[in-house]
């Protein structure tokens, strides 16, 4: 069983409702869950949808066939009709559509007259359109019904009751109606408890459980999403959040806070981490532990805020004058975004360095299901020097010349000990030099000692499907999902794996372990990736020196959906290699 | 060991007689009479003449980029409100490339206390035209003279109810002591816009040129009145006012904040076992 759900509508409709409440309830009755969404920069109007695809086997993508269409509008059903599947059905209120259909595959729901029957406001139409979906699929109420109660609580039991009718008189409108419904949804015993998470709250959970202290940013979509989970939790964890006046402010304060001894962090997307780049070279100079999160949409400039891209690859990499080091992180799924998110607090503090997240809308607002994670795998350990030990200490210099290049990092304050630095060159104890020597000698602690032990830190990329494939599709960060399915789907009929990177900078050192093995053996190397110009491409043959045989790129500010890639993919193996 | 000697810092590189040497040396002696330890306070400044000036004192320092001075101040003060703050920028550093912040931390009303060096001149990369030089100036890069109008960084701070605003001068070091010491003393954000001749560049606004101007507010001067403190904000020119010139007292942003009030975040352990909770939230 495997059905894909999409709603789509004007912004301000309230997709975001009715995507939500399906969501929690496929979860609850123990199917796995994946949704994505596609949204418009307006805040009414226009043509949005929320897509969730159930199933009760692990998926990971979104597909492009659409079994039941919910269209609060008539645009929807001439947008996405053509990708109903075969017994797939539309379900919409003709009185708001102006229009009736006579096709089988309409069901024809007056959401808004049942609404405001049963809840005396045609407001609850959603209420009833979701009660519509679950009576065309022939599942039960039980959950529905509990997460109306939860959702509905705080407005009272009047608001709950209201709510609770309103949706059983969609939910048996539909089971009487819908006679060309032939949806089966088996029963299911919840396997586990499944959490349900999604790219950005997985990288504000992360920053939480990293004993992140301070957050400060600028809103900027598909960012927001982090700062708002942050600063939900603020009050209860101990945390200062505060909105900057622009980008330039914000990784400048994060960069104080974590100089006066907390553990800091900032967020944006391309555009306003342009804006943190002086930022950037200066944690570098100052050694200034500092987390970035970058959330890609589609540039140039302002380009499509709203929608996804993977464009910013090479840009946050080589961005930043001057030379110094730094990790970059492309998560591909919530559960990575979470452990990596972890791992950027402790690289950034061990080695006093900026650590930056790439991420992208396409992950930054899919959900998925997930087993809970695992808190044991959690690294925690405070590399700052504070309190008795930093009293105890005779001679502090911030910027101590040591064999690893790593300087005691101490808390201004705790002790008579002064902590100083400068965005200028300095020596040792952080005054501003000019001397060629003390240059070279800080260049070489910041960069060669620093960036050889950082690079054994850096994890391989993770292969999936045949040991020996003839076919590798090579990919990095939010691909992650729908090229794992991919394999999935073709692993019967060819040789073929996927090569997804979650963590490139420092590039994974192949002498530790020998990934191009595997690369150079197989037939045929596609790179996939959602950008124009293949970056991660142009990375691997500038890390090393292998050059991928084809590529498939998407830069239409749209993610990968199952069944396009594997067409793609497809007409890509069916080819011979010359 | 006497106060002063506990806040001797590097020889200073700055052209002999500039004004900044009184600027130091006063900030010094305002140290040692409010008995601040160095471990007990933060400079924060940007890049410019005025910026290199923690490295000639002791105390911990971001010697930050230049604009930058105020959000990296504000960082520090947000999760460490026991550290003393002061901002240390020049007129181009904070009223040009750091103009945005500044207009904000007014907003916020952080304890911080910002010394901005104003010499009405850019000083380090050489004679440009400031947001504060006058428009007869003439340099390199302004041919045909100064085109835009002066800022007055003090209407600005009274337009926006800064907590503190106050101007001083670096040729009297007497007075500028006071101000010093109740900018660092008052609790909120205190602009103290420090006039400060610059002899290598500013041919204009020289020691002498000051010196015929500048008066102090007589005693009894209300400097709780917003609406005279605006007007002698105003003034400029023939006469040019130093002293308190706006203040009020008002909440700061770290006494908003309501996690500060369990103590500075640098000191509340983080404790992972709290937050455990939070996945389990995540279960539909
Ligand atoms: C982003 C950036 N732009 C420009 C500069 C070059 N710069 C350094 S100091 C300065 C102006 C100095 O003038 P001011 O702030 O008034 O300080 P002063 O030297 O007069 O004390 C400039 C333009 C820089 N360091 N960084
Ligand atoms: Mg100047």
């Amino acid at each position: 069983m495997d059905y894909t759900i999409k709603i789509g509508g004007e912004a301000g409709q309230g997709l975001q409702t009715i995507g939500g409440i399906l969501a929690k309830v496929f979860v609850k009755h123990g199917f796995f869950l994946f949704s994505h969404q596609e949204y418009m920069s307006r805040i009414r109007g226009g043509h949005n949808f929320y897509q969730l695809r159930f199933s009760d086997s692990p998926i990971m993508c979104s597909k492009a066939e659409v079994d039941i269409l919910v269209a609060l509008n008539l645009e929807t059903i001439e947008l996405h009709k053509a990708k109903l599947s075969r017994y797939g059905m539309v379900v919409y209120d003709s009185k708001v559509t102006k229009k009736r259909f006579h096709s089988e595959e309409f069901l024809d729901v007056p959401f808004k007259e049942i609404a405001l029957r049963e809840g005396g406001t045609p407001l609850m139409e959603n209420t009833v359109a979701t009660g519509a979906v679950l009576g065309m699929l022939g599942m039960d109420m039980r959950s529905y019904e509990e997460t109306l109660k939860e959702v509905f609580k705080k407005k009272g039991d009047e608001i709950v009751s209201k709510n609770l009718s309103a949706a059983k008189a969609g939910y048996e409108y539909a089971v009487t109606n819908c006679l060309k419904c032939r949806f089966t949804v088996p029963r299911r015993e919840p396997p586990s408890r499944m959490i349900l998470i999604n790219g950005n709250e997985a990288i504000g959970l992360g920053a939480l459980f990293s004993g992140c202290r301070f957050y400060s940013a600028y809103p900027m979509t598909p960012s927001t999403g982090i700062m708002n989970y942050i600063a939900s939790r603020a009050a209860e964890y101990g945390i200062v959040v505060e909105q900057a006046e622009d980008e330039i402010s914000a990784i400048n304060m994060a960069l104080g806070a974590s100089f006066a001894g907390v553990r800091a962090m900032t967020g944006s997307s391309g555009g306003g981490f342009a804006l943190m780049v002086e930022g950037l070279s200066l944690g570098a100079i100052t050694e200034t532990p500092i987390v970035i999160a970058e959330v890609q949409r589609p540039g140039p400039a302002t380009g499509l805020p709203t929608r996804t891209e993977q464009a910013d690859l090479l840009f946050v990499l080589y961005t930043g004058h001057g030379e110094f080091p730094r990790v970059v992180f492309v998560p591909g799924t919530p559960e990575q975004a979470f452990y990596l998110t972890n791992k950027a607090f402790n690289l950034a503090e061990k080695y006093q360095i900026p650590a930056i997240l790439l991420s992208d809308q396409y992950l930054a607002d899919s959900q998925w299901t997930m087993m809970p994670f695992d808190t044991e795998r959690l690294k925690y350990k405070d590399y700052r020097l504070r309190g008795k030990r930093l009293k105890n200490v005779d001679i502090y210099k911030r910027h101590l010349f040591t064999d690893n290049g790593v300087s005691p990092l101490a808390v201004p304050g705790d002790s008579e000990h002064l902590v100083v630095t400068d965005s200028d060159e300095h020596d040792e104890e952080g005054h501003m030099i000019e001397d060629a020597e003390t240059r070279a000698k800080m260049v070489n602690k910041r960069i060669f000692k620093k960036l050889a032990l950082i690079r054994e830190e850096i994890s391989p990329p993770t292969v999936y499907g045949d040991k020996t494939p003839e076919t590798v599709l090579i990919c990095w960060g939010s691909t992650y999902g729908v090229v794992k399915e991919v394999v999935d789907e073709l692993s019967a009929e060819q040789s073929i794996a996927m090569m997804h990177f979650s963590e490139v900078y420092p590039f994974p050192d192949t002498a530790a372990n020998d990934y191009l093995q595997i690369l150079k053996k197989a037939k045929r190397t596609i790179c996939i990736e959602n950008n124009a110009t293949g970056q991660f491409a142009y990375l691997l043959k500038a890390e090393t020196g292998f050059i991928p045989s084809d590529k498939i790129n998407r830069y239409d500010g749209r993610p990968f959906v199952l069944e396009e890639l594997l067409e793609a993919v497809k007409s890509r193996t069916a080819q011979e290699v010359t | 060991m006497t106060e002063l000697d506990e806040y001797r810092g590097r020889k200073p590189a700055w052209c002999p007689g500039c004004g900044n040497f009184a600027i130091l040396k006063t900030l010094k002696e305002t140290l040692g009479e409010i008995q601040l330890r160095p471990h007990q306070l933060t400079i924060v400044s940007g890049i410019g003449q005025a910026g290199k000036l923690p490295h000639y004192l002791r105390c911990n320092t971001f010697n930050g980029l230049h604009g930058r001075a105020l959000p990296v101040a504000t960082g520090i003060r947000l999760v460490n409100p026991e550290m003393v703050v002061i901002a240390v920028t020049g007129d181009g550093d904070c009223y040009g490339e750091g103009g945005n912040h500044l207009i904000h931390a007014i907003r916020r009303n952080v304890n911080i206390s910002l010394f901005v060096h104003n010499n009405q001149i850019y000083g380090l990369t050489k004679g440009q035209a400031s947001p504060t030089s006058v428009e007869s100036l003439t340099t390199k890069t302004q041919p045909f003279g100064v085109l835009s109008e002066p800022l007055n960084p003090i209407a600005l701070a009274i337009a926006l109810d800064c907590s503190f605003v106050a101007r001083g001068y670096a040729g009297d070091t007497e007075y500028l002591k006071y101000l010093m010491k109740e900018a660092v003393l008052h609790k909120g954000f205190a602009l103290l816009d420090i006039l400060q001749p610059c002899i290598t560049f500013n041919k204009i606004n020289t020691y002498q040129w000051y010196s015929e101007r500048i008066y102090r507010l007589e005693e009894g001067y209300n400097p709780s009145d917003r609406i005279n403190a605006f007007q002698i904000a105003l003034q400029w020119g023939d006469k040019i006012p130093t002293g308190i010139i706006y203040k009020r007292d008002k909440p700061t942003m770290e006494e908003k904040i309501p996690v500060l009030t369990e103590g500075p975040l640098v000191r509340q352990p983080f404790r992972m076992d709290k937050i455990v909770r939070e996945i389990e939230n995540l279960i539909p």
